[in-house]
Parts: C-alpha cells; sequence; structure tokens
C-alpha cells in the first residue's frame, strides 16, 4: 500500500480498486447499528485544515471516528497558525504530538508535498489549492459504480471550472486509470494551457457532449470568478455562462435515460445546475456526500491499517 | 607582491607564464623569472580574464540575514568573479545616490570583487516616475546599468523616457521583460507541467511581448537596451531580429535557464521556484544555442539568495530565485562546451569580455597582457566537484543543485593583482 495519498495520479488500477473495494465494505457497516470498528483505536488522526471546509472536514472526521481512531482537528482559524506559524513548524509540532496521519486541506498547490517532507506519519491530500482532491475522485468513482455497475467505458462530461478545479484534475487521472473516458467541457478561458497532454477529450460544446455522456459532473463556479471586475473575468457574465454551460432540465432531457448527474458541492443553484436538475432522481449528489465517509474510511483504513 | 604564474594556458592558447607586479600583467611569455615573486604553478590550468557578472543580488542594504555585501563577495571570488554588478531592488531601493554610493563603499570593505551598483529605473521600483538617474551616473558609483529588477518597467510611456534620458551618459536600460498583467500570481512556466500541477501559469509570451515592444522603443529612439534573465526559445528570435534589424540591444540568460527545466516543480519543492521561472527543454536548448551564438550576449548569475524560512514552506508562498555564483562558471561548462560549443574564448567572452563591456568596466574583461589590471581567473578544466549547499559560502542555501556534480574549479581568483582566491580557498585574510 502506498504511503500517503497526494494525488489520484499516484494510484494504480489494482490500488484505487482496492480503495473502492474496500468502501464498499465500509459502506456496509453503516447500516448496523453500531457504526464503529476499532481498527485505529490508539492512532490519532490530525485534520489540519487552512480552507474553510465543513463537509469535507466533517466526512473525514466522521471517518475516522468509525474507525475508532482519536481525532484532532487543527484548524488555521483560532491556533497557532492564524497568528503566522509556518507550515513546517506546524508540522514538526504534530510530528512531536504523535499523530500517526495529517489530513491537510491547503489553498495552496503542493503544501501536502512539503507537509510529507517533514513528518513521518501518512499524509491525505483533502484538497491542495487547484492541484488535486483525490478522495473527491475516490468518492466521485465509488458513486458512478454503483451506480453504474462499472467505471470500464463509461463517458464521463466533467463541466465547468476546469483551470481552477483540483476536483477535475483528480477525476481525470482516476478515472483514465479506471478505464473510463472523460471529455471536459468549459470555455476555452477555463482550460488550463498544456491540457491537451492530459488523458482525456476537450470540448467547448455542452450541447454535443450529453448525448453520449453516461455520467455528467458539473463543477462549481468559484464565487470569485462570477464577481471579478472585467479585466479579470473568464467569460462575459453569469447569465451568459449558464446559458452556455449550466445544467437545467432541457439540457437534462438530452442525456441518456440511464445518465446521472454529478456536483461535488457546494452548488451554486442558478449557475452552472438549476434546483429542478439537482434535485431530480438523476442526481447523485447527497449519496456522493454519504459515499464520501465510505471511500475516507477505506483510505484511512489502508494507509495506516499497514504500518500497525 | 608580485606572483609569476607558471605553465599556462591564458584561454585555450598554448601554455606560458604570466608575471603580475603592482597590480597589473608586466609580462607575459615564456620562461619568465622574476626574484621575489610568488610562483603559482598553472600547469594544466586555464586563465581566463576575471569573470563578470551582469547580475548579482547582494540583499544589501536591508536583508543581511540573506546575504551581505561580503558573503555575496566570497560566493563571487569563489565563483572566479572579479567584478559583479549590484542589483538594486535593497531596503531602501538602490534610487538615490546615497543608495548607490553606500553599496559601493561596503564592495570596497570586503574587497574581493569590484561592487558596481546598478540604479533603479523608477523611484522605490514602483513604476511610476524616473529615479535620478544623472545624479547616480555621476555619483561616485558612477551607475550606467539602470533597472527595476524583480519588476518590468511595464509602462510603455515610462520606459521610452527611460530608454532616453540615459542616452546622455550612455546608459543602459536592464529590462526584467515580464507584462504584469500577463503574469498575475504566477507560480512557474505556463504549460503542461504547470497545468497538471495546478500551478498558476506564467506564460512565455508575457516575455516575448515586452522584448519586442523594448527593442522598438529602443530602435526609436536610437538608445541602448539591455534585457535580463532571457528565458524563452520566442525571445531568442525576437532578439535575433532586433540584432539583424541593427537595434543596440544586448542580452542575458542565466546558468539555470541553461541547465533546469519546468519538470522539477513536480516536487512543489520552491528551491527550484524562480523569476522568470524554469521553461521546459526545448527552451533551454534555444538558450544555450543562442549563447554559443552570440544571438545572447553574456551569462549573468542573477545570484538570489534567500533566507531559510522563504524556501522552507509552501511553494506559492516562497520567494522566487536561486544562488548563481559559485556555481555559473561549471554550469555554463558542463551546458555549453564541447563539440560545436563554447570553447575557453568562448567563455571569456561571454562571462567576462562583453558583461564588462555592457557595465563599462573597463579594468574588467582584459586578456592576461603586459599594463592590463591583473583581474584573473585560474581554472582547471580537468577538475570536477560536487555542489553541497552548506559547504557554499554565501550566506543562504537555496542551489538548486544540490548533490549534483559539475566540471571545472575555480583554483585562484586575482584582483588587481591580489589573490581573493588560491588553492580553491579563500585567500589569506579573507576567509
Amino acid at each position: 500500500m502506498i504511503r500517503h495519498l497526494l494525488a489520484a495520479g499516484d494510484l494504480d488500477a489494482s490500488t484505487a480498486t482496492r480503495m473502492l473495494d474496500t468502501a464498499g465494505e465500509m459502506a456496509s457497516l453503516a447500516d448496523r447499528e453500531v457504526k464503529k470498528l476499532p481498527t485505529l483505536r490508539g492512532r490519532t488522526v490530525v485534520n489540519l485544515f487552512y480552507e474553510d471546509s465543513t463537509r469535507t472536514r466533517t466526512s473525514f472526521e466522521v471517518a475516522a471516528k468509525r474507525l475508532s481512531a482519536d481525532v484532532i482537528n487543527f484548524s488555521a482559524k483560532g491556533s497557532s497558525v492564524s497568528k503566522g506559524e509556518s507550515l513546517k513548524d506546524t508540522a514538526l509540532t504534530l510530528q512531536a504530538m504523535g499523530a500517526d496521519a495529517v489530513v491537510i486541506r491547503h489553498s495552496a498547490s503542493g503544501a501536502p508535498y512539503r507537509l510529507a517532507q517533514w513528518i513521518r506519519g501518512c499524509v491525505v491530500n483533502a484538497g491542495d489549492g487547484t492541484h488535486e482532491h483525490p478522495t473527491q475522485a475516490l468518492l466521485d468513482a465509488y458513486t458512478m459504480r454503483s451506480r453504474l455497475g462499472r467505471l470500464a467505458g463509461l463517458n464521463v462530461a466533467i463541466v465547468g471550472d476546469v483551470l481552477h478545479s483540483r476536483v477535475a484534475r483528480s477525476n481525470v487521472a482516476l478515472l483514465h486509470t479506471l478505464g473510463a473516458k472523460v471529455t471536459l467541457v468549459a470555455p476555452p478561458t477555463l482550460l488550463p494551457v498544456g491540457v491537451g497532454a492530459w488523458p482525456c477529450a476537450t470540448s467547448y460544446d455542452l450541447d454535443a457532449t450529453l448525448p453520449d455522456s453516461d455520467v455528467v459532473m458539473m463543477l462549481r463556479v468559484q464565487r470569485e470568478r462570477l464577481t471579478a471586475g472585467w479585466r479579470d473575468s473568464f467569460f462575459p457574465s453569469e447569465r451568459e455562462y449558464s446559458r452556455r454551460y449550466g445544467l437545467d432540465a432541457a439540457r437534462l432531457r438530452r442525456m441518456p435515460d440511464h445518465a446521472i448527474v454529478m456536483h461535488p458541492g457546494p452548488m451554486n443553484r442558478g449557475v452552472e445546475i438549476t434546483a429542478e436538475v439537482a434535485d431530480s432522481p438523476r442526481s447523485t449528489i447527497v449519496e456522493q456526500v454519504a459515499n464520501g465517509v465510505s471511500v475516507r474510511m477505506a483510505v484511512l483504513y489502508l494507509l495506516l491499517g499497514g504500518s500497525s | 607582491m608580485s606572483y609569476l604564474i607558471r605553465n599556462v594556458s591564458i584561454v585555450g592558447k598554448p601554455a606560458c607564464d604570466i608575471l603580475i607586479r603592482d597590480g597589473v600583467v608586466a609580462e607575459v611569455g615564456a620562461d619568465l623569472s622574476a626574484t621575489g615573486a610568488e610562483v603559482v604553478d598553472g600547469t594544466g590550468l586555464i586563465a581566463l580574464p576575471g569573470l563578470v557578472d551582469l547580475h548579482t543580488h547582494l540583499r544589501a542594504p536591508g536583508r543581511a540575514d540573506a546575504e551581505t555585501v561580503l558573503t555575496g563577495s566570497r560566493a563571487a571570488a569563489l565563483g572566479g568573479y572579479t567584478a559583479v554588478c549590484a542589483m538594486a531592488n535593497t531596503a531602501p531601493v538602490a534610487d538615490t545616490a546615497g543608495v548607490v554610493e553606500q553599496v559601493l563603499r561596503l564592495g570596497q570593505e570586503a574587497g574581493l570583487v569590484d561592487v558596481q551598483p546598478i540604479g533603479a529605473v523608477t523611484v522605490g521600483l514602483a513604476g511610476e516616475e524616473l529615479a535620478e538617474l544623472g545624479t547616480m551616473a555621476t555619483s561616485a558609483a558612477r551607475v550606467s546599468i539602470f533597472s527595476d529588477d524583480g519588476h518590468c518597467v511595464s509602462d510603455p510611456r515610462l520606459m521610452r523616457r527611460a530608454l532616453e534620458y540615459v542616452k546622455a551618459f550612455d546608459g543602459v536600460i536592464a529590462q526584467h521583460a515580464e507584462e504584469p498583467r500577463l503574469t498575475a500570481g504566477a507560480q512557474m512556466h505556463e504549460g503542461e507541467v504547470s497545468a497538471r500541477l495546478g500551478l498558476a501559469g506564467w506564460p512565455a509570451v508575457a516575455e516575448e511581448a515586452i522584448i519586442a515592444r523594448d527593442a522598438l522603443l529602443a530602435e526609436h529612439v536610437g538608445a541602448r537596451l539591455h534585457i535580463c534573465h532571457v528565458s524563452t526559445a520566442g525571445s531568442v528570435e525576437i532578439i535575433r531580429w532586433a540584432k539583424s534589424r541593427g537595434i543596440r540591444i544586448t542580452a542575458e540568460v542565466t546558468p539555470h535557464h541553461l541547465i533546469l527545466t519546468d519538470d522539477l516543480a513536480g516536487s512543489y519543492d520552491p528551491v527550484y521556484k524562480v523569476n522568470p521561472p524554469l521553461r521546459t527543454a526545448a527552451d533551454v536548448a534555444a538558450l544555450r544555442q543562442a549563447l554559443i551564438e552570440g544571438v545572447i550576449d553574456v551569462v549573468a548569475t542573477d545570484h538570489a539568495p534567500h533566507a531559510v524560512e522563504d524556501k522552507e514552506c509552501e511553494w506559492e508562498y516562497a520567494r522566487p530565485g536561486m544562488l548563481g555564483l559559485q556555481t555559473a562558471l561549471s554550469v555554463v561548462f558542463s551546458e555549453c562546451s564541447g563539440e560545436g560549443g563554447l570553447d575557453w574564448d568562448g567563455v571569456a567572452e561571454r562571462m567576462s569580455r562583453t558583461p564588462a563591456r555592457i557595465a563599462g568596466l573597463t579594468d574588467h574583461g582584459r586578456d592576461p597582457a603586459p599594463g592590463v589590471p591583473a583581474n584573473l581567473t585560474l581554472v582547471d578544466p580537468a577538475g570536477r566537484w560536487t555542489v553541497e549547499p552548506g559547504e557554499l559560502v554565501s550566506k543562504s542555501r537555496n542551489t538548486p543543485y544540490r548533490a549534483m556534480e559539475l566540471p571545472v574549479r575555480v583554483v585562484a581568483t586575482f584582483l588587481r593583482g591580489v589573490p581573493t582566491v588560491l588553492d580553491g580557498k579563500l585567500a589569506g585574510g579573507h576567509a
């Protein structure tokens, strides 16, 4: 088993599949009356969150607690971090406290790589800047496999702000590894220069992509992109973005009957997705949250269990 | 004190002796003798005119925790340099006669290399109003190179005025070519690697557009223009074109842009973060060829020391820059010599004679000959060494060449006839 989970791109097919299979076993636990396993009793998992993210932090916290680990939430606000302590000093502090695993969310791409240089415990990337969010990709893959029965050969459209999306980067890497075919759909300004080297297709035309898609994953449009002044804007207006790249009921009807709609949350209802679509039976958005706990249990179990 | 260097090859020519007396080269020839002269065995060594760096950050005044004029001068001497041009982005900024004269004085006190201050183009490097360029030119520091390095003089009208104004005293504007509107938040070269790593991109066009604009401005007003740290293949083509039109343009390339590529950012270790950023292998190849051909005139180190806390952090928060003085000659020889590349005469041209001419340093960049100031460097072409950050004498440790084995050792450096380096170590009194 790998030591850290820094990027979905680091996972080979067998490791990724093992994580998804283990997540399936963890999910069955959720139906029991006692939801806890003793597996990580006595182990310490630190949630080190430099960005506000209640949903991801809570998901990791629940996952660790269901495995009986001790969980410490070390958030950037109200700690030494907000007093200007460096990541390295924080890492050395956590090391001294005996952290077995550190789950890190950070606004700077690559911060988990730096952290992994400075501590002995395992590092789980819970989202770093615009780089990767590997557990999101794992829970998305898990959700697709649960709903559609397979990953190999699926056509997955990922729609929206790919340039700034760690979810997109992780999904492209993992889905490629697991045999799905990804098409990124975005206005040209929101696709990175160099995207041609990624193992996926790209399109500027959502309507042309929908009829062949088994999965349509809508990415959140960051608020700051919507409110940017004209000089920094990536598209002319919110209204035009919605018209060209938003998923509404009319577009939903262009998708095959079996196709599902995903969103990593939190959603901007009315911008990239209408309420009607978000709340439709085709939407897996609530399932994704539940699956997130199972997948994160699997990740912690496999990373920490291997060294116990 | 006099020195007799025996059996040394001047820039690759057949071996001879060099007699140094009273700060100048007294004689060059076979089997010289001089009673009382200290003899230095030059067998197997190459004598170069002392190296001249057009682009050094000595961090003085203001960041004594990262480098001082003394520690930077030590690094320069050990790297074979006899003169360095100190960049103006200090705290306070070198935008007045007072600050440039202070830097000059600190250089003289250190006494290891000639420290030639560069003056800022604009007050506080703010890009809004011209600094007192003429006053700096006529100060004791005799400034002739002006640069806002670290920042681009991006306002085209201000750049035009600067280029025009310094004609009065044969000055040159050294432009840090970076259109700031295209590089807001940029972290590394924009391309396949930045796309994968999720680091904001610094597009090649942001450099190339400014070089093209400034070349045309220099032509329009008949001024001299120097381009700092050229980093892209496209820039090379624009400079080649500008030279073919007779525009008075010169350009420098750093050692790191001749050897390192953007994929090193994959470790997210900010020791590889630099501005302009490391580019692609195709850019590196074009830069090497341009240096060999002379389209790029000189190698300049952009030696940029940084304190530990400014590099031991997240990539995005780290300061850009790398050490360069002690490794420059080795890197250039490693990447640009050999078949079809630079010979020792070419190395002397790109690292000593031409930079001295651009900087107006008439005591430097001259091959050893009777009457010439004895500013020279002896190097062992067969020497090899492994870079250990802790063994470099800069106050900072941010070398990107850790554990790399490099060719060529600097054996001795003479500044006006006085050894600053002997046997590869700082000479007596300087250690």
